[in-house]
Formats: C-alpha cells, sequence, structure tokens
C-alpha cells in the first residue's frame, strides 16, 4: 500500500476560483443582483493562470472570481438591503393589486434604502487610492450631468451628478489644477492634478440626447455605476474642499452674493440661483480661513546642489504656468460653448463674461473698455471693439497645452486654424513628430520667436523657385524614387499581419537584392561560371568590378545579424517576431506620415503658386 | 334654476367634509379597506344623482337658451359653453334650415338606411345587376351608368362634376353641398370639421371652486348621513389605541440628501491589508492622440480609400473606432454619435472583463539577438560560390569526394556517375548504370581507389581508374587476389558477382545484389568494411560488406523500426544506427547496444559524426538539426532550426570546426561547431554562412553536401542538375 491518492482539485487554483454560477448560489442571490454587488464592492472576474486546472480540469469557457473575494463578499451588509427590497417590492404589488393605496404609500415611504459610505472606504483606503480611480467617475458623473431624466435614469441622478460636477470644476478654478485641455472630436478632454495624482477626463460638447444612438445602451448598468460614483466623488469633493479650506457644500463669496441677489428676481427661481451661480464659474468660492493660503507656503531650506535648483525651478515654472492667464478679460461670444472656455480662463486666473441673457454670473457688459480679449467662433463679428483681440476659441486651449500665451494673429476669426495637438502624446525616438510639434517646442525652448516658421516656409519657397529651373528633371526622379518605396512599403503592410514570416522573408531578400545590385562583382562571376556551356570550353575575357568597401562591410554585418537572429532560442523567437513587427509597423507608420505631410505641402505650395500666377 | 341646484350640492359637500372633519381622518391608517369601501359607496352614491339629473338639465337648458334668449343673466352663457361644445354648435347651425323631424324613422346609427347589407366592400357587388336590398328585401338595381364618353362628356360639361361624387351604397351621384365642401376642406387643413368653432374659448367652471349658497341638488338628506358610523368608530378606537400604545409612530420626514464628510480622516495610519495588495487596477483608457482632434494636422486625416477600407470593414476589425476629421471651427464639430456607446462598453469592462496581471517585457527586439562572435572572426569557411559543375541531367542526388580531395564524384537520377576534377570543373568521366543512383562513397583508404555506388538494389564497386596510377593499379590487383573460399556458406540472400568484359573496361569491379532496394552506402574508416541500409528489409536492413573477403554479414537479428542511415564510429568499433526517432549505437565487438539517443524530431533523414567521435549531428525531414554531445546526455545539446524546410544532408568538416546543412529550400547553412578538448566547456554553435545556390525545383533544392576534406570547401548537390563548389 502507497500513501494516499491526493484527490484531484481540492487544492490550489481549484479551490481559490470559483465561477460565476456558483458564486451566485453561494450568495444565495439572483444574477442582477449579484452584478449590481460586483459593480458596487468593485469586484471583478480573474483570469486563472492555469484555466483549466481552475475549471476542474474542464476547458468550457467560463468566467471565475476568486474565491475570496466571494467570501469578502457575502459579508457585505448591502445583501440584505437587496433581499428586504425584493421582499418591498413584492408587498408594493401585492398593495397595488388589492388597491389598498394607502398601504401602498406607506410602504413606499418606508423604502429600504442603503449607503454606500462604507464601501467607498473599503474600497479607497487612502485618498490618494480615491484620486487614482477618479477617471472613470469623472466621465461617467459628467455625462449624467447632461442627461434628461428617463425611466432608468432618474431624475435626482443628473441633479446630483451636474451638482457634484460643478462642484468640482470650481475646484479646479479655485486650486488652479488644470493643466491640459484638449478638444476631440469626441468631446473635451481635460487633465488636472491634484496631490500629484493626474487625472484625465472626458466631456461630450453639450448637445441634446441621442436617444438612437444609445439603442444597445443598457442604462441600468451605468446607472449603478453612477451610484457609486456620486457617493465617491461627494466624499472627494469633501475632502479636496476642506483640504483647501474651502465651505463645503461651497458657498460663495460675500460680494458674489451681492451681486446674486441683484440678478436672482431676474432669470431664475431664488432656490436654484446659488446653484446657477455656482455654475456660472465667475464667482470665487468663499474659505472658512479668512486669510489667503498663498502666504504660508513651507518654505525650502537652500541646498547648493543642482537638484534642488532644478526643482526650484520647476516650481517656479509650474506657478507661473498656473497664472498663465492672470490679467486677461476675456468676453465669451454666445455661439461659443460657455463652460469650457470659462473653466480654462478661470483656471489659469483669467476673468470670463458673458452676455447677460445667456446665463447667470455674467461680471461684465461688452461694451467694458477693460476686455482684452473676445472669444468669437463665427467668421466676421457683427461690431468690433478696438482696444480687444478678437479670437476663437482654440486660442486658450493651445495657450493651456503649450503653457505660455500665444501669438493671437493665427487665430483671428475667419483665419485657417493651426492644427490642434494633442498635449497627450509623449514622443519618442523614431516616433512621428509633426512639424507644428517642432515649431511649438522652439519657441517654448524660447529659441525664436515665432517667425521662424513663416519665414522657413517662405525661404523654402524661394529656394524652390531658384532651383525650379536648374534642375526640375533631378526632383521629379527622386519623386519617382520615393513613389516606388512607399508602394513596396504598402504592399508590405497589407499582408503585414497574416504571414509576418514571409514578409520577414521578403524584406530579407529584397535588402539581399539591393545590396547585391550595389555589389554585383560576384554575382556577376557566378554568372559567368554557370553561363559557360558544357561542350565548349573556353574562357571569356572577364571584366573587372570593383566592389564597393563600405556597402561590403555593411552586407556583412546585415548577414552576421541575420545569422545571430536565426539563434535566438525558440522561447524568445516569438517575442522577438512581435517585436520586430512592432518596430516595423512603427516605423512605416511613421514614413506614412511623414509622406503625407509632404504631399500636402507640396499641394500647398502648387496652389499658391497657380494663386500667385493668377494674380499676375 | 341650474345654479341654485348648484348652489345645494356645494353645500351638502361641505357638509360631508364636516361630517369627516367629526371622524378621525383615516389617512395614516394602514388596513382601512372596508371604512373606506363603505364610505366611498356613499359618497358615490350622492354623486351619481345629480350627475344624472345634471345631464337631463343640460338638454333642457340648452333647448331654453335656443328657444329664449337670455332669460338668466348669468348661468346662461356658463352653461352653453360646458355642455358638450360640437353639440352646440351643430344646434346652432341647424337652426337656419327648416328643420326635418327627427323621429320620423327609427334610425340607430345613420338616418337613413335604404340598402340593407351593412358595413361590407362594396366591390362585392362588382359583378350584379343590383347593388344590394331595401328594407322589403327587393333587390336595389344599380342605377343606370354611362359609358366612358358620358362620363367624359359630363366632366366636360357638368360644371358641378368636381363636387359630385358616389355615394358607394346606392350607386347614385351626390353632388356635395356647400356646407359639405366646407367641412372636408376644414379636415383636410387639420381644422375643426366646423368653421365656427373656437377651440379657444375661455374656459368657465361649471363647478366652481366658490361656494355657493345654494344646494345643486334638492335631495332631502337620508338620515344616515346624521348617525355617526358605527364601524368607524371602532376603527378609530383601535387607531388611537395603537397611538397610545405607541404602535404607530408619526411619520419622520426622509431625508434622502446625502451627507458627506471626511471619510479619509486618518488615512496615513492605514497599513495595506492582503486584499488591497491583490487588487488589479482596472488600466486607464488610451489618451488620444492628435488623430483624435476636431482639428487635426493634415497628415493624420484619411485618404478617400482609408475610408473606404475603414467603413467597409467590421466595426472590431477597425484600428480605430473613428475617422478623423478635420473641422474648421470649434463651432461646427457635431455630437459624437458613440459617446454613450462607449462609456458604456467601459462600464461593462470595468465589471466583466477578467483581469490579470500581466508582466511586460521591457525589452526591444535587439536586445533579445544573442551576443555571437563576429562570422568574420571565425574564418575559414566557405562563403563564394567558386565552380559549378554542370553536366547532369535530371537531380542530382548524392556526391562524395576522394580522401585526397582532387576528385568528386556525384550521382545523379539521370542513371550516370559523373567523376569531376574538383579544381577545373571538368567532367572527367561518365559511367552509365542503368538505374538511378542512390547513394555514392568514395572508399576513404587513400592506398586504394573505389567508388561504392547503389542502384537499386545493387552495390556497384567500382574502381575509375583516376589519379596515381599506381594508386589504381595496386586496387586492381588486390581485388583480382581474392580467392573463392571453399565452403562458402551464405545464409544471406546477397550476391558478389566480379565485373567481366565491357563492365570491367568501364571501371566496374564487383556487383553485389541484395533482395531489397538500397538506400544508402558507407565506408569504414578502413577502407575494409562497408555497411549499406536496405529499409524493407525487414531483419536484414543493415548488412555490413567486407571486400577483401567478399563476405557480408548481417549485424542484428531483429528489426528495431525503419532504418534510416547507418554510420561507422570514425575511431572505434561503434556503429550508429539512425531510426525515425532514435538513434542507437552499438558496440560491434561486444554486440551489444551502448547507447540511444534521442532525436527529438519526427523522422531523421541524415546523421554525421564528429571526427573527435563524441559528437553527432542530426539532421530531420522537419527541418531541425540536432546536435549530441555523446558524453552529456542522450537528448540533444541544441536544437537548431536554421532552414525552413526538410533538411536532407548534414556533414561536418574533417579538420576545420564547420558542418553544414543541405534543406529542401535550396540553402546549405554553415556552421561553426567548435569543440573543446575540455570536457567542462560546451561546444560553441555559430551559424556563419547561408550558401544560396541551388534552385528549388519539384519542392527539391539542395539534395547533398560533403565538406573537402583538407580545405575549408563545400560541395553541394540539387535538384537543379548542378554541383556547385564554394570556397
Amino acid at each position: 500500500m502507497g500513501r494516499l491518492m491526493q484527490k484531484k482539485y481540492e487544492s490550489g487554483a481549484a479551490t481559490a476560483y470559483i465561477t460565476r454560477n456558483r458564486a451566485i448560489n453561494y450568495l444565495q442571490i439572483s444574477l442582477p443582483d449579484f452584478r449590481r454587488l460586483c459593480i458596487l464592492k468593485g469586484v471583478y472576474p480573474r483570469e486563472p493562470k492555469n484555466k483549466k486546472k481552475a475549471n476542474k480540469g474542464s476547458t468550457a469557457p467560463r468566467t471565475f472570481y476568486l474565491m475570496k473575494d466571494i467570501q469578502y463578499l457575502s459579508h457585505e451588509p448591502i445583501i440584505n438591503k437587496f433581499r428586504e427590497f425584493k421582499v418591498f417590492v413584492r408587498k408594493l404589488k401585492k398593495a397595488f393589486a388589492k388597491a389598498e393605496h394607502g398601504r401602498a404609500q406607506t410602504l413606499q415611504e418606508n423604502k429600504p434604502v442603503y449607503k454606500l459610505d462604507h464601501i467607498i472606504k473599503e474600497r479607497y483606503p487612502t485618498f490618494v487610492d480615491a484620486l487614482r480611480d477618479l477617471d472613470d467617475c469623472l466621465c461617467l458623473v459628467f455625462l449624467f450631468a447632461t442627461f434628461p431624466q428617463t425611466k432608468n435614469i432618474p431624475g435626482d441622478f443628473v441633479q446630483r451628478c451636474r451638482h457634484l460636477s460643478v462642484e468640482f470644476m470650481n475646484f479646479i478654478v479655485a486650486a488652479r489644477a488644470l493643466r491640459k485641455v484638449f478638444l476631440s472630436i469626441k468631446g473635451i478632454y481635460y487633465q488636472v492634478e491634484m496631490q500629484g495624482q493626474v487625472v484625465t477626463w472626458l466631456v461630450p460638447y453639450s448637445f441634446g440626447f441621442n436617444a438612437k444612438a444609445c439603442a444597445d445602451v443598457d442604462f441600468r448598468v451605468m446607472a449603478h455605476f453612477v451610484e457609486f460614483y456620486i457617493t465617491m466623488l461627494g466624499f472627494v469633493n469633501f475632502k479636496l474642499y476642506t483640504s483647501l479650506g474651502l465651505h463645503y457644500p461651497p458657498k460663495l463669496t460675500f460680494e458674489a452674493k451681492l451681486k446674486d441677489d441683484d440678478e436672482k428676481n431676474a432669470y431664475c427661481l431664488e432656490s436654484e440661483a446659488t446653484g446657477e451661480r455656482l455654475a456660472a464659474l465667475s464667482a470665487s468660492l468663499a474659505s472658512v480661513v479668512t486669510q489667503s493660503t498663498e502666504e504660508d507656503e513651507v518654505e525650502l531650506d537652500e541646498f547648493e546642489d543642482s537638484r534642488t535648483q532644478e526643482a526650484k525651478q520647476e516650481e517656479e515654472k509650474e506657478k507661473a504656468f498656473q497664472k498663465l492667464f492672470n490679467g486677461l478679460k476675456v468676453f465669451v461670444s454666445r455661439e461659443v460653448p460657455r463652460e469650457p472656455v470659462v473653466f480654462a480662463v478661470r483656471s489659469f486666473g483669467g476673468e470670463a463674461s458673458w452676455d447677460r441673457s445667456v446665463a447667470m454670473g455674467a461680471a461684465f457688459d461688452e461694451s467694458d473698455e477693460t476686455i482684452t480679449h473676445q472669444i468669437v467662433d463665427r467668421p466676421k463679428p457683427d461690431r468690433q471693439y478696438l482696444s480687444r483681440y478678437y479670437i476663437q476659441p482654440q486660442w486658450l486651449f493651445d495657450c493651456v497645452n503649450a503653457k505660455m500665451l500665444l501669438p493671437v494673429e493665427d487665430y483671428f476669426p475667419g483665419v485657417v486654424l493651426p492644427p490642434h495637438l494633442s498635449p497627450f502624446v509623449e514622443y519618442k525616438e523614431g516616433d512621428y513628430v509633426p512639424p507644428e510639434k517642432e515649431a511649438l517646442s522652439r519657441r517654448q525652448q524660447g529659441l525664436d520667436t515665432g517667425d521662424a516658421v513663416a519665414k522657413e516656409a517662405e525661404d523654402s519657397e524661394e529656394e524652390d523657385e531658384n532651383e525650379e529651373e536648374e534642375g526640375q528633371e533631378e526632383e521629379d526622379e527622386e519623386i519617382d524614387d520615393e513613389d516606388q518605396e512607399e508602394e513596396e512599403v504598402e504592399d508590405e503592410d497589407d499582408d503585414d499581419e497574416d504571414d509576418d514570416e514571409e514578409e520577414d522573408e521578403d524584406e530579407e531578400e529584397e535588402e539581399v537584392q539591393k545590396v547585391e545590385k550595389k555589389t554585383p562583382l560576384k554575382r556577376k562571376q557566378d554568372d559567368d561560371v554557370s553561363d559557360t556551356p558544357p561542350s565548349s570550353i573556353k574562357v571569356k575575357e572577364g571584366k573587372l568590378d570593383y566592389e564597393d568597401a563600405s556597402s561590403k562591410a555593411n552586407r556583412e554585418e546585415w548577414e552576421a545579424r541575420k545569422l545571430a537572429i536565426m539563434m535566438i532560442p525558440k522561447k524568445r523567437k516569438r517575442l522577438f517576431e512581435k517585436l520586430s513587427k512592432r518596430e516595423r509597423r512603427k516605423k512605416h507608420e511613421a514614413k506614412k506620415l511623414t509622406a503625407k505631410r509632404e504631399e500636402f505641402e507640396k499641394s500647398q505650395k502648387t496652389m499658391k503658386k497657380k494663386q500667385r500666377l493668377s494674380n499676375n | 334654476m341650474a345654479s341654485k341646484r348648484k348652489v345645494g350640492e356645494a353645500k351638502l359637500e361641505k357638509e360631508e367634509l364636516d361630517l369627516f372633519v367629526d371622524a378621525p381622518p383615516d389617512d395614516d391608517d394602514d388596513d382601512d379597506g372596508d371604512t373606506s369601501d363603505s364610505e366611498e359607496s356613499v359618497y358615490s352614491g350622492l354623486e351619481e344623482e345629480p350627475s344624472s339629473s345634471e345631464e337631463e338639465e343640460e338638454n333642457s337648458s340648452d333647448n331654453e337658451d335656443h328657444g329664449t334668449d337670455d332669460t338668466t343673466d348669468t348661468p346662461g352663457p356658463t352653461t352653453d359653453n360646458t355642455a358638450g361644445s360640437a353639440g352646440t354648435s351643430s344646434t346652432e347651425r341647424l337652426d337656419n334650415r327648416p328643420q326635418p323631424d327627427e323621429y320620423e324613422f327609427d334610425s340607430s346609427d345613420e338616418e337613413d338606411i335604404r340598402n340593407t347589407v351593412g358595413n361590407i366592400p362594396m366591390e362585392w357587388y362588382n359583378d350584379y345587376p343590383h347593388i344590394g336590398y331595401n328594407l322589403d328585401g327587393k333587390k336595389i338595381m344599380k342605377p343606370a351608368k354611362g359609358d366612358e364618353l358620358d362620363e367624359f362628356l359630363n366632366k366636360m360639361d357638368n360644371p358641378d362634376y368636381w363636387r359630385t361624387v358616389k355615394d358607394k351604397t346606392t350607386g347614385e351621384d351626390v353632388k356635395l353641398t356647400d356646407e359639405e365642401l366646407d367641412i372636408i376642406q376644414q379636415i383636410q387643413r387639420g381644422k375643426y370639421p366646423d368653421k365656427a368653432y373656437n377651440p379657444y374659448e375661455p374656459y368657465i367652471d361649471f363647478f366652481t371652486h366658490e361656494k355657493m349658497i345654494h344646494p345643486v341638488n334638492n335631495h332631502p338628506r337620508s338620515k344616515r348621513s346624521f348617525i355617526p358610523s358605527l364601524v368607524e368608530k371602532e376603527k378609530v378606537s383601535k387607531l388611537v389605541h395603537a397611538i397610545k400604545m405607541g404602535w404607530i409612530k408619526p411619520r419622520k420626514a426622509r431625508d434622502d440628501e446625502p451627507k458627506y464628510y471626511d471619510i479619509w480622516e486618518n488615512d496615513n495610519q492605514y497599513t495595506p491589508d492582503k486584499r488591497y495588495q491583490t487588487h488589479i487596477p482596472a488600466p486607464k483608457l488610451k489618451l488620444p492622440g492628435h488623430e483624435e482632434s476636431y482639428n487635426p494636422p493634415p497628415e493624420y486625416l484619411p485618404s478617400e480609400e482609408e475610408i473606404l477600407a475603414w467603413t467597409q470593414a467590421d466595426p472590431e476589425d477597425r484600428r480605430q473606432a473613428f475617422l478623423s476629421k478635420k473641422y474648421d471651427a470649434l463651432r461646427k464639430v457635431p455630437a459624437y454619435a458613440g459617446f454613450v456607446k462607449e462609456r458604456f462598453e467601459r462600464c461593462l469592462d470595468l465589471y466583466l472583463c477578467p483581469r490579470q496581471r500581466k508582466m511586460r517585457a521591457n525589452v526591444t527586439a535587439e536586445d533579445l539577438i544573442p551576443k555571437l562572435p563576429k562570422p568574420r572572426d571565425l574564418q575559414p569557411f566557405p562563403t563564394t560560390l567558386s565552380v559549378v559543375y554542370e553536366g547532369h541531367t535530371d537531380v542530382v542526388r548524392c556526391i562524395s569526394v576522394e580522401p585526397t580531395g582532387q576528385w568528386l564524384v556525384s550521382g545523379s537520377d539521370d542513371e550516370t556517375l559523373r567523376f569531376w576534377e574538383v579544381a577545373t570543373g571538368r567532367c572527367r568521366k561518365v559511367l552509365q548504370l542503368g538505374g538511378r543512383v542512390r547513394s555514392v562513397a568514395w572508399c576513404p583508404n587513400s592506398a586504394v581507389c573505389l567508388v561504392a555506388a547503389v542502384v537499386d538494389s545493387t552495390v556497384i564497386i567500382i574502381n575509375p581508374s583516376l589519379g596515381d596510377k599506381l594508386v589504381y593499379h595496386s586496387t586492381d590487383n588486390l581485388l583480382n587476389t581474392y580467392e573463392a573460399p571453399e565452403s562458402q556458406e551464405t545464409k544471406l540472400p546477397v550476391e558478389w558477382a566480379a565485373a567481366e568484359g565491357k563492365e570491367h573496361d568501364m571501371g566496374i569491379r564487383l556487383r553485389i545484389s541484395h533482395p531489397k532496394t538500397i538506400r544508402q552506402v558507407t565506408w569504414h574508416g578502413k577502407g575494409d568494411y562497408f555497411a549499406i541500409v536496405m529499409p524493407d528489409g525487414g531483419r536484414m536492413s543493415v548488412l555490413i560488406h567486407q571486400l577483401t573477403k567478399r563476405r557480408s554479414q548481417n549485424p542484428f537479428r531483429k528489426s528495431k523500426g525503419l532504418v534510416q542511415c547507418v554510420l561507422f564510429h570514425p575511431i572505434r568499433p561503434f556503429l550508429f544506427v539512425a531510426t525515425q526517432r532514435y538513434v542507437r549505437v552499438y558496440n560491434l565487438l561486444k554486440q551489444e547496444l551502448t547507447k540511444k539517443l534521442m532525436a527529438n524530431c519526427k523522422w531523421v533523414s541524415s546523421m554525421a559524426v564528429h571526427p573527435g567521435g563524441d559528437n553527432l549531428i542530426i539532421g530531420s525531414y522537419d527541418s531541425r538539426l540536432s546536435w549530441f554531445d555523446m558524453d552529456l546526455s542522450t537528448k540533444p545539446y541544441q536544437t537548431l532550426r536554421h532552414q525552413k524546410r526538410a533538411l536532407r544532408q548534414v556533414c561536418y568538416h574533417k579538420k576545420y570546426p564547420l558542418f553544414a546543412s543541405a534543406s529542401d529550400d535550396g540553402t546549405v547553412v554553415i556552421c561553426h561547431g567548435m569543440v573543446y578538448s575540455d570536457l567542462l566547456q560546451n561546444p560553441l554553435l555559430v551559424p556563419v554562412k547561408i550558401l544560396r545556390g541551388h534552385k528549388v525545383t519539384q519542392n527539391l533544392g539542395a539534395m547533398d553536401c560533403e565538406f573537402h576534406p583538407t580545405q575549408p570547401w563545400i560541395f553541394s548537390c540539387g535538384a537543379d542538375t548542378t554541383v556547385r563548389l564554394y570556397t
């Protein structure tokens, strides 16, 4: 007798994981309740390392949860609330069916509710954890704030989302925490920095609710998320406000309130006035401590260290950046989306106002002579004041992303705008960098004053004109070559994913051919040998062909590399192929973009030339 | 009169209300089913009566109104407006015309029913002369109807043609009156049929909220209304008791406003637990690039083909979920249709998508390439094609080099054996053997000049008479000295026959015929013994022949699988026998199995042994080359997959640390294979050169390769009918 056989699947992965159905059985709740619980508690399926072991030998596709997670869920008091709610619904139905309306009313008044506070604390034990997870929260809250009230979207959700989002934006304005803004075709991306955490979120452009576009969206699921996020953002806002010494719920400063009272009667209900005023973002918030907080910052001890020096410089830069729009008085025309513009201006210390009939909280009128900039988004403003710049809204956001005030000339109304670049792209070596970005970084470093781009363009034009007469043919040839290459590349790209190996080989061969073209010596000899007919043996006079030393070295290098690649062990071969494929694709994409750009510039040039000719 | 009644009703209501005030309010009561029922019934009873009377009243008041104008002062217009406005207006209109007696004949829905067929599709009567039946059951005949011409003439002549319609039930033409036309036009415009009707007349409450002094009706009040309800009293006393006992509590106002407080007050005291550490945070969404901008640089805009490809592709196959587009002003940017969908999908990902922590390799492709010594430092090895030996007309299957390296023999499918001078590439001799030459091997003993060639099931020993005269003469002499022994006990079906006559002149000296086709012949290092492989031979699949004694022997009693090739150990009395998956090493002296090597491949094609004797390479049809260090293990020390297709031959160089493999993809790969005398150091294998010379024909590339015995040169032959020398 040997030792007792250990039974299979009684330890390890088989017990550490649990399938969804078994989890539901374990918790004794329905599937929708389980889903809701998972959403609220932040429990998600895990991918076991060995699926077969976790699945007790079966290979059927299943989702697995950690057994520990499920056990943790089973202690959740909310489960009981779910059960109570189920009973409540049953009672209510009964009451309605029996037409006992009084009873139904009392039942509804005693409807079981649950709080999510403890879950917030469990899921985010520290404040930084909550900030780290704020991206999705903000996206969804800002989206829900734009929704109408429907069957699946409770009205108070929308209200609360709106309140919370306004509170959050007010905090950002007060803390000057905005870092980047990006106008994309989806909406507007904002990036803020709070307590060292970078948070990015996306706000849709304000348009009506399109029910058709979200036909296959389950709003109940989203409502569960929003339910959690509302609680979370509420606590986060509280913490943020208190950390700055501001009142929460936010209060306006006294002066703002006074102004408020003037307007109140004119535009909205008294109960909504403060909310509206807050949403206008133009008023500053009342703080608990009356002193200004800017003074009492901790002064760093000075060390004669390059590092601290650098840090200091960085800090100064940061401070300057936060005061980017200081002294700017911006008037927003009614066709411009007010909220993002005001948010951006106020976050960097500017003042903003709008027409009184658009919304509450306008600080000054259009006729104010001290206005420095007026944001317009129409081809030609009706009435122009000479004392201010009329510019398109992109200027503000480009300034924020460039961390400096850009020249306004490019952004005048009716002018073709310079491209709006994403501030989130990080350039690595070998990546394609748009020429605008290069110009901008040069400008940021202070190397050129901004005219360089234009100058360059002019210069190149002049050069071109000179060149045209001299070497038109040359150019054409070059272009042809390039075109051919492009085609090759494109061909490669088409079957890029299907047969990478083949492509690889093709490339190799191509390269070999190229190299061989350059060094035809060996080939010639070979041909000579093979060409000699066996019957008539005679010696032809050979041609001397000189080998290029550099190309030979190149070839050798290339061969050595190929041979070394052959020696990559099988374990790493796949990874190598994947990586090299990725690199190749990247290179190809960069090449494509540069080619496109060149083509575009060429077409622009010809257009200009034509125009000039027609003018003459 | 009407107003009086109304007032009365109001008063009654008031009294009723008083009555409720007297009784305790039962709103809060949970189970008040019975009482409320009874109450309702009482109340409804009261209500019904006046309502019915009211209706009558309205009618009468209407009549009154039209009969006598404004006898009553205030309620007159009131009643006029409230009582079914459409009705009043119609009566008004009727006033102008002589009124027919409505009750002349009995009609339920329509005034005049002459046709009794009912509401049926009238086309059922299309084929009949009649159009229905009258009240007496007689057929109603269709009126005479003119033909098309009449119709046309009618159309032309009759000024009222446009307003005549056909009555379906009678088949007669009816001329629409002006009033009827008006109604039709009103309906067509989507207005009220009656022009005179004003839908926006000021609304006047019939039952005003003001309490009138007079009741609406004049019923005497029932006795019951004066007596307090007993059931109610019981109910109320129960409630009072419940309140006294504290069973019913006053309702608290619910506060749904969320309360926020500093939940992270002492979060710096938090020590992460295990759950926190195993948590895998959801990956953040990718940040947008330039292509997502509303005004991207021109190079990020897709060309027309790209747009077409994008729209035609499956949404899952698209690399980008959206198409980049340029808007020249911010106000022109439309709403993004997929916004909510994307958010929703993100939500689904957050709670439905399995998460796993994955280590991302932070390496570039360049880092993965092993650092090997440069081929230039490992010279000499063959690099360039020097000589092409042409003359064969079919696939060249095998080659062999003379031990001194001056001559080369090649056997081909064109049934010839060709002898070449290595240095010049001249073909010195061609032998027609009458069968495909499968294998050829030059005797390694340089004192004799012999070649063994395999044609079908025969091994032919040939003296090519090349090179040193003395040597090939002495070879002939050696073969001639053989004398057949007296008692020849041949158990094996092998026949040795000396060639004579013409064959002898050609150079053939011996023919050894076997029962089955032979695959390979290989010499022992001394040059006296040679082994053959007959894969179909069963237990005789390997035979060893001795040349001087013209004797054959079968070393194995039973076959151990399909033998692919055999090889003599260069120094020791060992024989390597390769079957499909294993290589067995036999000690010929002790007649035992010394080692069994796992080839780690599907089908062995060839093998070669290192001149030192301790290392072995095996080529296989699944394009692998395995290097065995026989002192180390029975498993391959290293497996190389340099070529894409089946390996046909592998070989070692006798002097230089080189080995090569010839493959069906037409390449010959030369590798540097340094074996160190230090046992602790593993052999160093570095590929140094890929020789691409042979063209692939009929899926065959390089068939055989062999190194020059003294120089770092390699010969290879292939399916393109050539033999090549690389130096």
